[in-house]
Formats: structure tokens, sequence, C-alpha cells
């Protein structure tokens, strides 16, 4: 499985990647195929903030839920609400089309202390 | 850990076909290959084979064990016709239920098939039923393969790969071959809600048979596809099958889990003089199926509200892949049900989720 080295992981399965100011984030292909068929993301409204660590989501498969945790402290920018209709973008495309949310990310840094592609792909193996 | 886990004897077949494999009651069993609802679809339109291997297998012999069974079962098996198997459940005194099994009568023998999670309190309970009787239970679990072949097309399969008239199987009855130099049971039987026969045989047989039924990895059959417990789990929810651990459990009885169907109270069995006071004073809770607003997904033990007030909890739940809709059954208060202006919420992810009451099973087929 190709894990891409553009972004930050947590060992929970998410993915962060800042383009510019903003954090882009969403769960690993890794973490879609084990939950297997997405039928539902509960994704943030747009304005909140949460801290790093935090619970930001949950998605949900026929197989069973699981939170979204953050990795960077932010604000909600906007989220992917293609996914409301159609959550099999995940199981699909997780680090492209099924990306959930962007946070204005208050301290950017914190990307820093997440897994290169490589800590995380060994994570997994 | 994973190596203490018991292996079926498709194993290897799973992990070839790319299954994810999963801890299930100390087995190492295929969740999914390709996909739930793809394999669930597959099961619902053509024909699927799960490995159900795993799932005790009990031969029983002896003196009156017919007998022995009836009073061990709330089914009446008294008169079991040879050839047919009969769904029951096994209960306590107090009428909690220990497992749900299905009993067949062969010529000289019983065989009592149980769930995995359950065997080992399964062979306990008979064996120490037995005890005096001259009757043995032998555990054939380990020494055997059991496979469930199901969806509209098995029949017509199946039938090219066996010497026996299909056909003529009525459901719930069972036939024997000889194929291979080796014995086949085949039942009429299954839990997707679909048509469909369930083998068991020597576990030595099914290195042979197994490629006649899904071909290889490279060479897959055209239309026969392996399918998961993921798959097992929406099918049986649809059809509103109860599962072990979640509509059926020692906290309750038979008839409280909605399967009074398959009790007799005229006769006497472990469990009856309980179940009997139940029904004289009416069940307080009631096996409910629930048709939820949007799409999320209620799992067990979500509350089920009427109001304010919890008046039960979701024994299952899933998305229906057939219906499009979010299902669930649950246990709820006789009063609250009684209520023709109740309006009924599930708690799901903090959230309170419209359902309304809806008749068992979601899912008939045509």
């Amino acid at each position: 499985m190709s894990i891409p080295t553009d972004r930050r992981y947590l060992p929970s399965h998410e993915w962060f990647k800042l383009e510019g100011s903003t954090v882009v984030m969403g769960i690993t292909q890794f973490a879609a195929d084990e939950l297997t068929d997405i039928t539902f993301v509960s994704l943030p409204k747009v304005g909140a903030s949460f801290k790093a660590g935090g619970v930001i989501g949950e998605v949900e498969s026929v197989k069973a839920t699981s939170e979204i945790f953050t990795g960077v402290s932010g604000e909600v920018v906007e989220v992917n609400a293609a996914l409301n209709q159609h959550p099999e973008a995940v199981n699909d495309d997780a680090f492209g089309r099924g990306w959930m949310i962007k946070l204005k990310a208050s301290n950017p840094a914190e990307l820093n202390a997440l897994l290169t592609a490589e800590q995380y792909g060994a994570k997994i193996a | 850990m994973t190596q203490d886990l018991l292996k079926t004897p498709l194993y290897d077949a799973h992990v070839a076909f790319g299954a994810r494999m999963v801890d299930f009651a100390g087995w190492s069993m295929p969740v999914v290959y390709t996909g739930i609802i793809e394999e669930h679809v597959h099961t619902r339109t053509a024909c699927s084979v799960f490995d159900v291997s795993h799932m005790g297998r009990l031969v029983l012999r002896g003196p009156d064990v017919e007998r022995f069974l009836d009073r061990l079962c709330t089914r009446n098996l008294k008169g079991a016709e040879i050839g047919r198997s009969y769904y029951s459940h096994m209960c306590r005194e107090d009428g909690g239920i220990l497992d749900d099994v299905i009993v067949s009568r062969f010529e000289d023998h019983f065989l009592v098939v149980c769930n995995a999670s359950n065997r080992g309190k399964i062979v306990g309970w008979l064996n120490r039923h037995a005890a005096g009787t001259g009757i043995t239970i032998d555990d054939r679990t380990m020494q055997t393969a059991m496979l469930a072949i199901q969806g509209p097309r098995t029949m017509e399969l199946a039938q090219q790969l066996v010497p026996v008239d299909l056909g003529s199987l009525k459901r719930y009855r069972f036939t024997t071959a000889e194929y291979l130099g080796m014995r086949f049971d085949i039942f009429r039987s299954g839990y997707t809600g679909e048509d469909g026969i369930e083998v068991v045989c020597p576990a030595t047989a099914v290195q042979m048979f197994l490629p006649l039924l899904v071909g290889q990895k490279d060479k897959p059959h055209p239309v026969i596809r392996f399918a998961g417990l993921g798959a097992r789990d929406t099918l049986r929810i649809e059809a509103a099958m109860p599962l072990y651990g979640h509509e059926l459990t020692e906290a309750w009885d038979s008839l409280t889990s909605g399967q009074a169907w398959c009790v007799d109270l005229t006769k006497e069995f472990i469990g009856a003089a309980a179940m009997r006071l139940l029904k004289e004073r009416g069940l307080a809770r009631q096996m409910t199926g629930l048709a939820l607003e949007g799409k999320r997904i209620a799992r067990q033990h979500a509350a089920v509200y009427a109001g304010d007030a919890q008046v039960g909890e979701v024994t299952s739940g899933t998305l229906s892949p057939t219906l499009g809709s979010s299902l669930a059954m649950a246990l709820i208060d006789s009063a609250a049900l009684a209520r023709q202006d109740a309006a009924f919420t599930v708690e799901i992810g903090g959230a309170r989720v419209a359902a309304k009451v809806t008749p068992l099973p979601f899912y008939k087929r045509k």
C-alpha cells in the first residue's frame, strides 16, 4: 500500500497535509480498508475549534464506528460536504477525494510532531 | 496471539483469496474478502460460500437420545424424523438462553450444531445431563468442515457438483452424498434469508472439494464467490435471524428473544416452567424491528427512548445493503409498544434519531 510522503500521520490512522496555512485531514487508506464499507462520516461544524489530540469527528462503517482525532489545533474552515451523500468516497480514495476537514492551524509546527509516511508505514506493516 | 487461534480447514484458501482474518470466538475467520456490501449483494443475487466450520458439530448417540435432547431443547423433538433438522434453543431452568442449535436426526445418531462461542458450554451442559444415561457426546468440530452455500443460484449450481437430487430436498431436510469417496451431509438451510445449503464433510475433503466450488485465486469460479462474516451479519439482520450474544443471551428467555415459534410449552423441557410463567404474566419486553431515519447505524446496546424515558436497547443494527436504510432489532418494553402514540428514538453518537416500529423480518426473499 503506498503512503503519500507529502503529509503527516497519527498512529490512530488520520493524515494531515499542509496547504499554505491550511491543514487538510482525513483517514488513511489502511483505516478505510480496515473499516470496510463506510456508510457515514460525522464532520464538525465550520468555525468550531479543536485542540491537537481531540476527537474531531466520527466515521461509521457497516462493521464499526470509530472516532477521528486531530493531530493539529485549529479552527475548522471547511468540511467535505460531498461525504454526506457519498461516504464511500473515503473507501475509494482516502488520500484524495475522501478528505474530510480543513483546519486553519493555530500552530502549524504541531505537524512536525506527527509520524512521517515512513514511520506510519512501519506501524501498519 | 494469532498463533493461538484455531484454524478451519479452509484457512489457507481464505488467505489465498485475500480475506481479512479476525479473531472470532477463538477462531481465525474471514470477515471480508472484497467488500461487505459487495459480498452481501452477491449473496442476494447469485451464490456465496461461507466457511462456518468454526460452529460446533456434536454427534450424540445412545439409548433414548431423542428423549434426552427433547428434555434439553425448547422445540418438540419427540418423533423427530430421520433426514430432518430442527432449529431450537437450549435454556437454563430460569429460561435464560444457553445457545441456539440445529438438531438433525440421522438413522443412528443426532447431530447438534451449536455456536462456536458456546461450544465449550454446550458440550459441558450435554455431558452433565448425559451422566449415567449411556449417551455419548462426540465433538466432531475439528475433524469436519462446514460450508454454507447461499443465494438464489445455489441450488442450480450445487446440483452440477453433487450426485444427489437437490431439487427434491425441502427446507430443513438433509441428505447424504458419497462423493470423491467421502461422505457429505447436505442440509437445505442457512443464515442469510436466501435459499441454499449447508454442507458438512470430513476436514480432509476440503482440499479436493473447494476448487470445484470457488475455483482458484487466479482462476475463480465465474459465479460462486467467498463471502465473510461481515456479510453474514448484515444478511442475517435483514432476515431478522437472531445471533447469540445479541438477540439471544442467558440474560433473557426464548419468548422474549422473539423466537417463540421454536418453543413448545405443552411439553416438559429445562426452562419450560419459567417460560410458562412468563407467558401467563405477559412478556415485559419484546424483540422489535425498528426502521431508523437517516443513514447512521444503531449499534448493540444503543438506548431506545419513548419521549424522555428509556424503554429499551438495540440488540443489532446495520445499514441494510438491500433496502438502503438503517435497521435495528431492539428489546423494548411491552408497555411502551402498546401505546399507540409512542414516538421512539434511538441514541446514536449523542444524537436522538427517530425510529419507527416495523415488522420483522425486514427482508423476505421472493
